[in-house]
């Protein structure tokens, strides 16, 4: 028998009545197709995922959400005073905290959405090798569910805006545009350590490493317009947080490094990212329950 | 042949079992991989990169078809590829080689309770472990008060899970698979859990599931009398490949038979006790040492046991079970006509006949015994000999195996009379 072969007479051999099958479970090889028929048929699983993550963070403890707003703040506030009164960096003329609090909200959406991600498959081992689902489900389920600790920071940048008296406008209305080009990069980025730690499971101490590099990389505490040459500043849009965090600054200060060159960089580099991910974690998600 | 509902085609699946010079974890580091990446490449430069590993074939050619409203029995040792097989039908893990085309929903009953979350209720469990296992929500919702009710877990239901006892966490993860709507529905081992009546209920709605719903049911299990119960067809796993499959009961004997004929003689080795088994045989009217008997052959057992000192009230035993290992009947040296007693030290040999035309034909064992009633046993053997009563032609079974008919052969009086009615009548007037 040929694996994987879709020739249209072999049904006819085990099935006089001619129905198709409804699954043919065959050996896959090389890279996989993404079936997002699939995972679109699955949403409800998807949504009682989100759920139980939501609810699984803040059982149990005693400030509940409190924490999701503490965390950012005392960080922006730590780094603000470094930025400010220790290095004395730029910051495009905006207030320290303000300024910093806008990167520090893409960050931690970002940030936390690859680390819960990453091991999200090993915690859900006992699922994985027990029953069938999209396994994108799972890492998927955490892009969703750090959506309320984004919007609880959110909240936070806002009423920073209030106290530095910095007036809203109509450039607010992007922040859900950026705000998506974030999650598709998160998401990508998810996959990648996801797959990856059901692998090696050292996964879960290189990323936080690694997160911290990418962290100062990425123009949160001081602005990408210190870099002077417009050669450099695209080379260094190839980092696409560097991006997010300078959209969220137009959005939010109206002034920012970013412009159309830049932006585009980034958007290609989001679209990338979710890419390989997603083709990289179907290619190895077929060995999980045999390895996880 | 029309109604195949799942087709299973020559399938295998084999493991790389790595080894590694890390010890026994199951996956690799980062650092491992980036350590020993240079002579990885040097290795399959020179073409011997597989030197390491050594491939395990858990299934081997497996190919069995099931029909709609079947239930299909999987039964096995363990190793012999049982979890393999249902975790490739329920797309878990996939086939190295071949594959399986399946006409209809797949639901899975894997292990009780996977998907449900300690922290979250009752009720919040109930939606996670039904979107786990396919169902949507809106389906879930329909069913909900179904599933409570069967749990039996009403008063709980805002309760974290965690604080559930185990009797009720099972219920309750069985309760949401078993009102599942697939087509085929996978279940392994879900019987081993709950206590004794949960796992009546549990047979019930399973069996219910498969006679009223036409649904099809392959069903992996150790719990024979489940298995012969529920399954009208079953299939042998050895070692990855199909011994035998065909009728539940008989395929069950072929298997708890220990697959094939024992010793008719057996010498026991020596234990330390004041009492213990030497020597044992089964034997024809002839007597020729056999395990085969027919119908109307007497079966004769003989014993030889070494008493070392005097006990008072010792009992050398015997019972004959069926091939699901339940108790047909018992004898000891005190029912004898005389009885016999085995007190004193010394080497004793007895023999105990156990009449013809008593056994239906079938697979039978016994499990002799060495004790003093109700306060000690000085030894036991289990199953010592398995011995199987063939059916002649004479008998007139008409094609039932045995193990369909029951275990007792008895000694009916058949009549042909000449009016009921009036032989009643008659009867009632006096």
């Amino acid at each position: 028998m040929v694996a994987g072969a879709e020739s249209p007479g072999s049904s006819v051999v085990a099935q006089p009545s001619a129905a198709r099958p409804t699954l043919r479970i065959r050996p896959t090889k090389g890279w996989a197709a993404l079936n997002l028929r699939e995972l679109w048929s699955y949403r409800d699983l998807l949504w009682i995922l989100v759920e139980r993550n939501i609810k699984v963070i803040y059982k149990q403890t005693a400030l509940g959400i409190a924490w999701v707003a503490l965390q950012p703040l005392i960080a922006a506030i730590i780094l603000a005073v470094i930025a400010g009164r220790v290095a004395k960096l730029p910051s495009d003329g905006a207030p320290h905290l303000l300024f910093i609090f806008c990167g520090l909200t893409v960050w931690n959406y970002f940030s936390q959405t690859a680390q819960r991600s990453s091991t999200s498959l090993v915690n859900n081992a006992q699922l994985v090798s027990k029953v069938y689902f999209p396994r994108m489900l799972i890492p998927l389920s955490h892009t969703f569910s750090t959506l309320v600790d984004f919007a609880v920071t959110l909240i936070m940048l806002f009423v920073f805006m209030a106290i530095y008296h910095v007036p809203p406008t109509l450039r607010l209305l992007a922040i859900p545009g950026f705000l998506f080009l974030t999650a598709i990069t998160a998401t990508g980025v998810a996959l990648w350590f996801s797959a990856l730690s059901v692998k090696y499971r050292d996964t879960n101490y290189a990323l936080p490493l690694f997160l911290q590099i990418w962290m100062w990389a990425s123009a949160i505490i001081y602005p990408t317009s210190m870099i002077e040459s417009p050669r450099w500043q695209s080379l260094f849009a190839l980092n696409p947080v560097v991006g997010f965090v300078e959209g969220f600054r137009w959005c939010v200060l109206g002034k920012s490094a970013l412009n159309p060159t830049m932006f585009w960089i980034t958007v290609g580099m989001s679209i990338l990212a979710l890419l390989t991910g997603a083709f990289f974690f179907r290619r190895v998600e077929r060995d999980f329950a045999d390895i996880i | 042949m029309s109604d195949v509902t799942l087709s299973v085609q020559n399938l295998s699946k084999s493991f790389r079992i790595a080894h590694q010079r890390g010890g026994l974890r199951g996956y690799r580091t980062l650092h491992d991989e980036l350590v020993t990446l240079p002579r990885r490449l040097i290795n399959r430069l020179r073409g011997n990169g597989r030197s390491t590993s050594e491939t395990f074939w858990a299934l081997k050619n497996v190919s069995f078809d099931v029909k709609r409203g079947e239930v299909l029995g999987i039964i096995g040792s363990n190793g012999a590829g049982k979890s393999t097989l249902l975790k490739i039908l329920n797309r878990i893990t996939e086939p190295t080689i071949g594959g399986v085309d399946i006409y209809g929903r797949v639901g899975a009953l894997l292990e009780v309770g996977t998907g449900f979350h300690p922290e979250l209720t009752g009720r919040e469990n109930i939606f996670l472990n039904g979107a786990i296992l396919g169902m949507t929500r809106a389906e879930i919702k329909r069913k909900f008060d179904e599933i409570v009710a069967f749990a039996e877990v009403e008063r709980f239901l805002d309760t974290p899970v965690k604080r559930y006892s185990s009797g009720m966490y099972v219920r309750l993860a069985f309760a949401v698979a078993a009102h599942l709507d697939p087509e085929i529905l996978l279940i392994d081992e879900v019987l081993a859990v709950g206590d004794a009546e949960f796992q009546k209920k549990c047979l019930a709605k399973m069996e219910d599931v498969a006679a009223n719903e036409g649904r099809t049911v392959i069903f992996v299990s150790h719990n024979m009398d489940a298995v012969c119960h529920l399954c009208s067809r079953c299939i042998l796993l050895r070692q990855g490949e199909v011994a035998k499959s065909g009728d539940a009961a008989e395929v069950v004997a072929t298997y708890l038979g220990g697959e094939q004929d024992q010793a008719p003689v057996i010498d026991f080795p020596p234990v330390d006790s004041e009492a213990s088994f030497q020597f044992a045989g089964l034997h024809n009217p002839k007597g020729q040492a056999t395990t085969s008997f027919s119908t109307s052959e007497p079966v004769l057992l003989k014993c030889l046991f070494k008493v070392r000192r005097q006990i008072e009230g010792l009992q050398f035993s015997f019972a004959v079970l069926n091939f699901k290992h339940e108790r047909l009947f018992y004898s000891t040296v005190s029912m004898g006509d005389p009885p016999i007693s085995v007190e004193t030290p010394g080497e004793h040999h007895l023999a105990a006949l156990i009449p013809g035309r008593l056994l239906l034909p079938g697979r039978y064992s016994i499990t002799l015994a060495l004790h003093t009633p109700k306060t000690k046993l000085y030894d036991i053997r289990r199953q010592a000999f398995s011995f199987r009563i063939v059916a002649t032609v004479a008998d007139r079974y008409d094609g039932f195996s045995g193990d369909e008919l029951g275990h007792v052969h008895a000694d009916v009086k058949w009549q042909r009379i000449q009016n009921v009615s009036a032989t009643h009548r008659e009867t009632a007037m006096v």
